[in-house]
This record gives structure tokens, sequence and C-alpha cells, in this order.
């Protein structure tokens, strides 16, 4: 067996048992990402370096029988999570040389739990997008293929696209990717495994560049189920930085996966049988609540009647929040600084911003400060805090029903670049089924269950209610293995 | 008589309200670790946060909270026990994260009153509209290179109270009062320390003129008036440059404004003009500052005694006039000094002593109350000295001056310098018996009618005795031998 | 609500991004194609409806409160170290008129 090709708790046990060093894992994925990254591009920074080093000090670590949960465990980080001394960019040239003197609580504790960083993954600018195009460093491929077209250029989904494919294509073991509207579940689906985004609370902010604070949730990639719980146990937990953090305890998620879902009442919302939904997509969720069915769990329908209305009411929250999260890259303390000689400091500000964010992101901006300009306020940014108060309550509403809700992750497969881009709009509709648990704060998880016509992978997506992945963690490995999904990418290590 | 400018159309009436911005006394600041100590070296107090760096969240510091909450407390005011912190946008050069946190749609503090005193003895209640809490922005030094600005981000993040009063003012002495009283007040709490020098205390004036019976007309802002005088001074010289708006048939513009303390003038501030549209939203990074009312009970519980009170009492407990006690708590330093002064002595006598002898001293030596000529403990000693008959009045002010010169004890000057004063009856009369026989002809003629002479052999007795003699009993003696 | 192009210019400046003038048409059609799709909510009736503010699912959580220790800051060379004009303990930019 290749060393990549290890499950997290896999390759936890192989290391536990002597079978391999940290030091073999690390430099086989290191191998990996030399031979992959250059035609991938799924990292921005590769931190080989210190990734061997980090490995070979835990190794001594767990020679002095001081190993972490985590301990030799070769992980990326998405390029939003700051990181002390190595650059962090969010994937946009404002950023460019910036090397933060901190370091995020979630990638502090996936270190204290010994986990070894392989690199810096590639998004979406400052996390805005469906398709890691809107990077200032270039897309990612989808380590996936079309079987009739191999040779179109996928992508790997976004904006946590640089995860996902790096955990594909066995670059690294698991990622950390952050979700704002569906940027861990939709790429997790495009690229065939696992992510979850955990409820809006349980993994602490501080460090992470945000994108729209009240949407924000960082969360883990991972080949398995049970990966993702590994990895979540770790980044989760109150954290004092951050005052949205929430202070409960941070249960045994792996246990849950083992959980049996018999009994357990499993909603589908009505309303996410949208027009022109591919048959294939219908056929994988019928499928996927047969599965549930089978396994002992009751399926019942259910009406999020406003849940149609999540992704307008994304697209004024988010911008609205990003408009002004976004005013801080100025030139002046950080980052990239755009002047003439004569510049005086408003014209410093309107070229460096101009030139340091890319279109997408200046377009949300735009929309953002719009949505909260004098005179707009109330009709734009307070009617979608309105519309979201109510998404939020048609959730708590069915939550007296039903234990988890199971609907698909996407509405397509990975698609092609150049597909979906000539209209923002278009593009947005990626985030249908993801969105409403960033508005009603609720966690998420993508699970592989299926491939279309042409051979990629779809996931489907568990909802729960909040602080409750444990069923979500449950409902998902069930279905997990039911799908018993085995199809793997073209592109990957060993292969 | 209300205060009106003269214009050439007639009489005008002023219309003013104060935005104070007061620097809450906290060891770190209102969302971060850092240090809040005035004069440190540049950017040696910043974190992160404070810089606006990626990823960065605010955690509120429970005191500043709780020095809002006693600052509501003092004005009088409504204390919220939900408020909500909203974010400002706009771009500055010492605004790291492009916005302020600040509370705009639900402060944490409502509306109360505080009332001053004017200068004809009258009091007037003003009206404050609301306190809340915010971060204060970096400072930019203009000065340090020829075509550069420098940022210090020290200040940016230190919490401040916004305490906004309602267009209650009508003349530049009572802009004045509010500010005296509520800096006052202030202090007294401990939750600010006033010192508008270093910019811990600055105002934003409105200003609007009116003609008698008027509703309001359209006002001005004089943004960050940094001493009681100049808001005084500003509001006059807002209201005629508006009066000769109005009179020229112009239209008064509303503007922001900075007072030019070197011309005694406003100026219209360009750079602010299209800064107007502050997109305010609640700040997502913070969930609502909700507190339980038993907290704020406990809080009201520890709050220090304030002026007004402290006033009364002196005036009932004490028996000093109203004003003396206005004088007296004006400071709180003053007021303390006063009280360890007074305390088991006569209260009256210790007043007097404080405002006419020690005040004085204290210009004539340039000190303060804070750092006095002659601590409270050894002007107490004194009255005690007199108390005892020690000391004459007289002769107590000579020691007193000596205190002043020295900074010694008023005991240890008395023996030092024999300056006890003469009470045994003979002494005193051995000395009148040489006086009166040096002086028969005087004697004679009082004898005769010429009472106005006795005050002669007071000072001749008085003058032999260097001063020392008790005076009462030199009156008394004379009167007998005389009589 | 659709964007003029003053409008357009006026958040441009209010964002502090330079929109140079042969983009002012394309960033209209853009915002507008967006904002006349985000116009669907006002269907919505959202009378007395308490607006959601912050991702809190609870919707309960009061904000913690860190007491008052100076735990930060003394560190200007790592404050300053990633300024694109350090001047001295400062940052520097161009001069600012009052």
């Amino acid at each position: 067996m290749h060393p990549t090709d290890f499950t997290i708790a896999g390759a936890v046990a192989a290391l536990e048992e002597g079978v391999i060093s940290a030091e073999e894992l690390t430099r086989a994925h290191v191998a990996a990402i030399e031979a992959l990254n250059p035609k991938i591009n799924a990292l921005i920074t590769v931190t080989a370096e210190h990734a061997i080093e980090a490995a070979k000090a835990s190794d001594t670590r767990r020679a002095r029988g001081e190993a972490g949960p985590l301990e030799g465990i070769p992980l990326a980080v998405k390029d939003l999570f700051c990181t002390e001394g190595v650059p962090t960019t969010a994937g946009s040239k404002i950023l460019e040389g910036f090397v933060p003197p901190y370091e995020s609580t979630v990638t502090t504790r996936l270190k204290r739990d010994g986990a070894v960083f392989v690199g810096k993954a590639n998004l979406d600018e400052f996390a805005m997008g469906s398709s890691n195009l809107t990077s200032a460093y270039g897309g990612v491929l989808n380590p996936w293929s079309r079987r009739n077209d191999p040779q179109a250029r996928l992508v790997p989904g976004g904006s946590s696209g640089g995860s996902a494919a790096a955990v594909a294509a066995r670059m690294a073991l698991g990622a950390t990717g952050t979700d704002t509207g569906g940027s861990i579940r939709q790429p997790a689906a495009f690229c065939g495994i696992a992510g979850i985004k955990p409820t809006y609370g349980r993994c602490s902010r501080f460090g992470i560049v945000a994108f729209a604070s009240s949407l924000d949730q960082a969360g883990p990639f991972a080949r398995t189920v049970e990966d993702c719980a590994v990895l979540l146990r770790s980044m989760a937990g109150h954290d004092p930085k951050d005052s949205t953090s929430a202070d409960k305890p941070v249960p045994d998620f792996v246990a849950s996966c083992g959980q049996s879902v018999k009994g357990l009442r499993i909603g589908v919302p009505r309303e996410y049988h949208i027009d022109g939904m591919p048959a294939e997509i219908e056929k994988l969720w019928r499928q996927g609540l047969e599965w549930l069915r089978d396994a002992g769990a009751e399926i019942v329908e259910i009406s999020l009647p406003h849940a149609e209305y999540a992704l307008p009411t994304y697209y004024i929250v988010a911008p609205a929040e990003a408009s002004s999260n976004l005013a801080r890259y100025d030139g002046v303390r950080f980052g990239k600084r755009v002047a003439e000689s004569n510049s005086d400091l408003r014209d410093l500000y309107e070229r460096t911003r101009a030139a340091g964010f890319g279109p997408e992101v200046r377009r949300r901006i735009m929309i953002g400060t719009y949505v909260l300009s004098a005179g707009y306020y109330d009709a734009y940014y307070l009617k979608a805090q309105k519309v979201r108060a109510l998404i939020a309550r048609d959730f708590r509403e069915a939550w007296s029903k039903v234990d988890a809700i199971v609907t698909p992750a996407t509405p397509s497969a990975a698609f092609a670049e150049g597909e979906n881009s000539d209209d923002p709009l278009q593009m947005y509709l990626n985030d249908v089924f993801t969105v409403t648990a960033n508005l009603a704060g609720l966690p998420g998880l993508s699970v592989p269950a299926g491939l279309d016509p042409q051979g990629l992978p779809l996931g489907l997506q568990v909802l729960g209610r909040p602080f409750d992945e444990e069923t979500v963690f449950a409902v998902g490995a069930a279905l997990e293995r039911a799908a018993d999904f085995k199809a793997l990418p073209g592109m990957r290590a060993g292969a | 008589m209300s205060y009106t400018i003269d214009g050439e159309t007639g009489p005008w009436e002023l219309v003013i309200g104060l935005e104070v911005h007061a620097q809450v006394v906290s060891n770190a600041k209102l969302f971060s670790g850092a240090a809040t100590e005035f004069g440190a070296e540049p950017n040696s107090q910043v974190s992160f946060i404070d810089a606006g760096f990626p990823g960065m969240l605010p955690v509120i510091n429970r005191e500043c909270v709780a020095q809002a909450v006693r600052t509501g407390l003092g004005l009088n005011a409504q204390v919220n026990l939900w408020s909500r912190f909203d974010r400002k946008n706009y771009f500055y050069a010492d605004l790291p994260q492009g916005y302020q946190i600040s509370q705009f749609a639900h402060p944490i503090i409502g509306t109360g009153e505080i009332e001053i005193a004017l200068q004809d003895g009258s009091t007037k209640v003003i009206g404050i509209t609301r306190l809340h809490l915010e971060q204060d922005a970096g400072k930019s030094l203009h000065d340090q290179h020829p075509s550069k600005s420098f940022i210090d981000l020290n200040r940016s993040g230190i919490a401040l109270m916004e305490i906004v009063s309602e267009p209650d003012m009508r003349s530049p002495e009572e802009a004045g009062a509010y500010l005296t009283k509520l800096r006052q007040i202030l202090r007294y709490l401990g939750t600010c320390d006033g010192n508008m020098e270093e910019g811990s205390m600055r105002a934003d004036v409105n200003v609007s003129v009116r003609k008698a019976g008027e509703g309001f007309r359209t006002r001005c802002e004089v943004k960050n008036v940094n001493s009681i005088r100049f808001v005084m001074q500003a509001v006059e010289a807002e209201a005629w440059r508006q009066i000769e708006v109005w009179e020229s048939g112009g239209t008064v513009e509303q503007e922001t404004r900075l007072f030019d303390t070197g011309r005694g003038i406003t100026r219209s501030m360009r750079s602010k003009e299209d800064a107007h549209d502050y997109r305010y939203f609640p700040d997502p990074d913070l969930p609502p500052l909700v507190f339980e009312q038993s907290w704020v009970d406990e809080l009201k519980a520890a709050l220090p005694e304030l002026p007004d009170q402290r006033r009364a009492r002196y005036v009932a407990d004490y028996g000093v006039t109203p004003y003396d006690a206005h004088v007296l708590t004006l400071e709180k330093e003053t007021a303390a000094y006063y009280e360890a002064v007074a305390k088991g002595r006569d209260a009256k006598q210790a007043a007097n002593w404080v405002m006419g002898d020690l005040f004085a001293a204290i210009n004539r030596t340039k000190t303060s109350i804070a750092e006095p000529p002659v601590s409270a403990a050894d002007l107490g000693a004194l009255l005690d000295l007199m108390a005892d008959s020690t000391l004459s009045g007289k002769l107590a002010k000579e020691v007193f001056e000596v205190m002043v010169e020295t900074g010694r004890a008023p005991g240890v000057i008395v023996e030092e310098r024999g300056l006890r004063q003469v009470t045994d009856t003979g002494a005193i009369e051995t000395v009148i018996d040489e006086v009166l026989a040096k002086n028969a002809d005087k004697v004679a003629e009082y004898r005769s009618g010429k009472d106005k002479l006795f005050g002669f052999f007071v000072g001749q007795t008085m003058r032999a005795m260097q001063g020392k003699g008790n005076p009462a009993l030199v009156n008394e003696v004379l009167k007998k031998k005389l009589g | 609500m659709s964007l003029d192009t003053a409008t357009v210019r006026r958040v441009a400046a209010l964002a502090r991004i330079r929109l140079e003038e042969e983009e002012v048409a394309r960033v209209q059609g853009e915002l507008n194609g967006i904002l006349g799709w985000i116009e669907q909510l006002q269907a919505v009736n959202t009378d007395g409806v308490e607006p959601m503010a912050g991702g809190n699912p609870e919707g309960i959580a009061a904000m913690p409160l860190r007491d008052d220790v100076v735990t930060d800051g003394g560190q200007a060379a790592k404050v300053l170290a990633n300024a694109p004009d350090r001047e001295g303990e400062y940052f520097g930019v161009p001069k600012v008129v009052e």
C-alpha cells in the first residue's frame, strides 16, 4: 500500500504500530506534491522543509510517548488560515508578501495534536467563489476527469478548491477548509471526498481571514467521514479569543460515526426538488434515502418554505459583511500597496484596492457597500436579516419532526473551466443546497455517494441540529457505508 | 435675562449640544489586551487586533463595560441591560480596521440628566441623550516628514465613552458649565481622568442660532475641541459666523468644522465631506452585550459619592455656604483635602483656610491641590494649634507661610522659632503695666474719654510681646487695668 | 432598484476602489444583474420578524467579557514588520492634509 493511500485513522494506527514513521509518511506526501502540484496547483505555498522537520519532531515525540491524536499526520491548510512565519495570501494579490506573526486557533490546535502541515492550499480569492477560479494564484485542476472528455479542465469547486483537490489527489491525508456558503461541502462533493462545516461557533474563527463573519466556519476535509470526525475533534472547541465561539464541550465525533441510524427521522425538504436538477442527482438522492431506510431510519417529508430565498439572502448578507471585513486591506500596515509618486492617501487606497482585489471580490465589495448605504439599508440588508431569521425558523420547526435532513450537496457534478463563468449569477447557484446551513448556522456534511454518467463524483449532504454534529456524523457514516464509494480520481499519487 | 447675540437684524438665541468623547480609565483596551498608558513609545501598545490584522477578532473588556455603567449611574441615566455594537465604516489612515466598533442603534446607556451651576447662582438641568462605548482611533503625525504622515496606533482601540447631550444649552457659559460638570462627575467616578491636554476628553460642539420663538435652524458640528475655554470660544465664534451667514441672506449648510484656536474662528473640514455614509450595521464578530440588573445594583452600591451629594453634605454637616461647598467639591482632590482638614475641627474655619491661604499658596508656588505645598495633615495641625490657643490667628498665618516655604510641620516651627502665644495672665499683666507706665499721658487721655486709644494700647502691648500675646487676654487685662 | 452610473461611481468611491471610466458601464451591468436578482426578497412577508444579526444558531448567546489585564502589545517590531512603508517606529502614508 502506498503511504499516501492511508486514511487518517489508518495512518494513526500504522504510526502507532511503527509500520511507518511520520518522516516517511510526510516524505511520501511531499513527493506527491512535487509530482502533482505543478499540474493541479492545489497548494499556493509548499512547506516541504518545515513539514519534514515537523515530522522528525513528531517521531521524537512519539518515541517519548508523547504522541497526540494527530501525531505525524500530513495535512494541507487552506490559505485563509494565518500561519505564523508562513505566507498567507487568502488567494489575493492584496496580501502579497504578508507573513502573519501569529497562528490561527484552529491550526494551533491541529499542531498541538501533532499534525504536520505540508502547505497552504489554493482557494477562491478571499473565499469568494465556487470554482477556485477567482484565485490570484491560478485555478486548481480537479483530479477527476470526464469519461468522454478527459481533456476538459474541471474545477475542484470552491472556495476551498485547493484543499479538496489536495486530499483527493493524495497530496495530504486531510485538509482544513472554511465554509461561508458551501465552500467545504461543494468542493468535497466535486472532488469525491468528505467535508463538514460544523455548527457556527464550533470552531474558532480567530486567525482565519474573514469573509463574512456571521457565516464563516472552519471545518475539515478527508477521504472518509470518520477522518473528518478525527480532524474536527482537534479543530473544535471554545476559544476565548473569538466572542462568537461556543462554550460547549466537544463530543467524541469518531464514536458517533459508528452509531446506528435506526429509528432516526430523516427529513427530505420538498423545496429542494429544484427545476432543472440533473436526473442523476435526483436519483442519487432517492438512493441515499433508500439506504437510510434500509438501515432503519424513517424518511419524513418536510417543508422549508423560505429555502428558495436563501441564495439572494446570502448575496446580501455575505457581501455586506465582506465589504466591511475587507476594508482593512488598504496598503498601510501589510500586504500590497499601489501608488503613484504623487498619490494622496485616498488615491493610494483606491489604486491599491483596485489592483489588489480581483473582479469578483471588487464586485462583492461594491454590492455590500451598496446594500449597507444610506437609503438602501432597510430594503436590502435589514430585509435579508429578516428573511434569514425566517430561514432559521423553518429549520427550528423542522427539528421538531426530524433528527437530520438529507439533500444533494450540489446541483451538478464538477463543471469545466469556462462553463458557468460568463454570468456571476450562474456561479452563485452552485451553493443553492448548501447556503441554508450557513444562514441558519447549522452543521452540514458532504459525503461522496455515487458517480454521474461521466464518472464524476456526486455528494449527498446531511444537515443537523445546532451542535448536533454527532447525528450528522452517524447519518453520514451510514450513507458512506451503504454507498461503498470506491472510485478514484485519475490524477493521484501512486496512480 | 437669557443670553443672546445682537446681530444687525436683532437678537439671536444660541442652541448648543455637546458630544463628549471621554477616554475610559482601564488597564487594557476595549477589545484587546494591549495597554492604554499615555505617552508610550510609538506602536508599542498595539495588539494585532488594534492594528486590524487579518483574522483578528474583538473580545470586550469587562471593566470598560463597568465604567460605562458607573458613568450612566452618575448621570442619573437609564442603563440598558441589552445593547449592541455596530460597525461605523469609513476609511482613514489611523483607522486600521476600516471601521470603528461603536454602538449606534442600541447604546449601553439611555437618557439621563445633569444639573449645572451658573455664575448668577441659578442652576439648570441639561438632558443626556445617550452614552455609548466605542473604540478610539490611532494618531496621525503630520509634522515628522515633508511629504508623509506617520501613524501611531497606540491609541487605536482604547475605550471611549461618547456622551451626547440634548441641545439644551443656550450660551457659551452653559456649554462651559456643562463640560465642567461632566468632567467633574467623570473624575469623581474615576471613569475618565478628564485630562483634556492629553486628549482624554474631547468635545464635538453642535451649534445653531435662531430668532426667539423659532424651531431649530441648521446646526454645524465643531469637531474635537480640547479645552473648556475653547468650547466656549468655539460656540461664540461659530454662532457669530452663522448669524453673519443668515443676515447676509445666505443659508447655513450642515457641516463639520474645526476650531482654529489661534485665530479664534471655525473653518470647514473639507476632507470629511463624503464621509457621511457610515453604513452602520451590527458587528457580526460580537454577540449582544447582555448583563443582569443585579450587576448594575452591585456597581451602584459601590459608587463613590458624587459632587452634588458631597456638596449637599458639606452644607448640611459642615455648615459651609452653598457657594463654598461648590468651590470645595469642584475637584475631588480639593474635596478630599478639605475633608481631611475639616474632620473633627471647625469646618468653617477649615473652609476659609483651604479656599484662602491654601489656594493662594498653590497659586503663588504654581503647585496643585494634588501636590499641595502644605499637606492636609499639617494644615489640620495648624488649626489645632489655634484651637488650643497655642497660636493666634495672626501667628498662625505667619507659621503657615513658614510651612509653605520649608514644608515643615507647624508644631516644629512653633517650637523652633518660639512663636508660641503667651496665655500667662501674669506675664501679660507685667508687660501691660510697663506699657501703661511708659504712656501715662495717653492713659490720662483715654480715661478722659478718648476711647479710640484702646487700640493703641493693644498695639503697644502686642509689639512689646513680639505679637505672641493672646489677643483676647491682652484685651481683657487692658480693659481691667484701664477701667 | 437599478443603479445609474453616478451611483456606481459613488459606491466605488465609498469602497475606495478605483474605477476607470471604461469600466463603469460593465460594472453597472453586473451590479444591476445581481441587484435585480436579489429583488425577489421583496416578495417575502417579513412583517413583525426580528432580524437575525450574527451567526449564532440558537440566537441566545451574549458576548463574553475579558478581564481588564494587559496581555498584549509590546511588539512594535512585529506590528510593523509587514508594513509597505515603515518609517522608524511608525507606519508611513502620503501626507494627510486636514
